[in-house]
């Protein structure tokens, strides 16, 4: 009897701290939210933010982006070339570029990438009690330290979707056109006649936007939550990767249903 | 890390790559450079059966391509297809006796318009409707006419 009793509390506790902690994390979204406005008359803060967390994850997207649009060429000509379709190779990789690999690829690149390191120096900074050191000295952390990297973030995604996308279908021609024989002009008429701007593109960089916030809100509460200890931190980055590579697939799920659903 | 001047062109030349990227995925790889707001003059066509054309398909003549479709519609008095096609400005000498036909590009293609002119003195203007038209092929309809003929045939 008691063993229920406790098996029952124990699932009680994770419930509740779940939920805990569900709430938590929605207010600090509306802390960071409310912080956004402090931050117009300092744009040099995101700007710092901008340049560790963005251009500094450009070598990672893009080589990966090129290996992926490369991976593409030579998949989707094997396949389709068996069906006497290679022509359409170009629409393929585009398509699939555009739609899916671009934004999902590149949130979890970036979360790996900048997430971590977000996680972490937050992490850090609260163990070593700076953050508390700020607030004794009436600087609030959450707008002098938070939302400049969760704007940061947010506005690198896109970005480097793009990016990603871009290069990927260089990739996909280099290897499509350059050494398998796709004619070329076939290759770009076959993406244009398919590739549509408000359907494929436009959806696209919604979708990394989504993700870009959902990786920035994520990767910043972690740190702002871990436990202010050197275990606290390394679970927290590893939290990070783990909570935000569900959030982007299940939501890259929900996203494609709203956007590609009815068809 | 490196002094906010260097920081700052870093991350110019960053959002400058991204908005690049974007701009080619638009001009390049979507249609969006050949996708110009109907313009030109409206011309309309009404069919039996428009297989499967869908609006922004090509209007050919000769083969040339000289406007789009811009709308397809069900006309509910004589129960046929009215489809509008934005024809090419450049291109306004059509005579009124042009006709209109569906076909297929290529086996599996997608379905396109293609306009036959006549031999008329006067020209098709702007919210014309061409009244020649012929529908377009249905190849579960054509299979089943042929097989119907076979088996006409062979008494």
């Amino acid at each position: 009897m008691g063993f229920i009793v406790g098996w029952i509390r124990f699932l009680g506790r994770r419930g509740l701290r779940f939920f805990a902690r569900l709430g938590r994390g929605h207010l600090f979204l509306l802390n960071l939210l409310a912080a956004l406005p402090s931050l117009l008359p300092r744009p040099g803060l995101v700007v710092r933010e901008l340049y560790s967390t963005g251009v500094r994850s450009m070598s990672i997207i893009v080589v990966s982006g090129l290996f992926v649009g490369m991976v593409l060429g030579l998949q989707g000509y094997n396949t389709l070339s068996r069906f006497g379709a290679a022509e359409s190779l170009g629409a393929l990789v585009a398509l699939s570029l555009v739609r899916e690999l671009g934004p999902v690829i590149t949130a979890l690149l970036f979360m790996g990438r900048a997430g971590t390191s977000l996680t972490a120096e937050i992490g850090l900074m609260k163990a070593t009690e700076q953050l508390s050191g700020m607030e004794m000295m009436a600087v609030d952390p959450v707008k002098r330290i938070m939302a400049p990297r969760f704007v940061a973030a947010f506005l690198a995604m896109p970005l480097l979707a793009a990016i990603f996308s871009a290069v990927g279908v260089l990739g996909g021609y280099f290897v499509g056109v350059g050494l398998l024989g796709v004619d070329s002009g076939v290759f770009w008429s076959q993406m244009q006649a398919n590739v549509g701007w408000r359907p494929d593109i436009v959806n696209g960089v919604i979708k990394s936007a989504v993700f870009g916030i959902v990786v920035a809100w994520i990767a910043v509460f972690e740190g702002y939550d871990a436990v202010p200890t050197s275990e606290g931190v390394s679970r927290a980055t590893t939290r990070t990767v783990v909570n935000g590579a569900l959030a982007v697939l299940a939501l890259d799920f929900v996203l494609t249903a709203l956007m590609y659903g009815a068809g | 890390m490196p002094d906010t001047r260097a920081v700052e062109i870093a991350v110019g030349m960053f959002v400058a790559a991204g908005l690049a990227a974007l701009f080619l995925l638009a001009m390049k790889v979507s249609n969006l450079s050949s996708f110009t707001a109907p313009q030109g003059y409206v011309l309309s066509a009404e069919f039996q059966n428009i297989g499967g054309l869908k609006v922004r398909a090509p209007v050919t003549v000769a083969g040339v391509q000289v406007g789009r479709v811009i709308g397809i519609s069900f006309d509910n008095t004589d129960y046929e297809a009215v489809v509008k096609m934005a024809i090419n400005p450049k291109y306004d000498k059509f005579p009124v006796d042009t006709s209109a036909a569906i076909y297929t590009a290529g086996l599996l293609g997608d379905k396109y318009v293609a306009l036959v002119p006549g031999g008329a003195a006067t020209f098709l203007k702007d919210g014309a409707r061409i009244k020649l038209t012929q529908s377009a092929l249905i190849l579960e309809q054509v299979i089943g006419q042929y097989l119907f003929n076979r088996a006409g045939g062979r008494k």
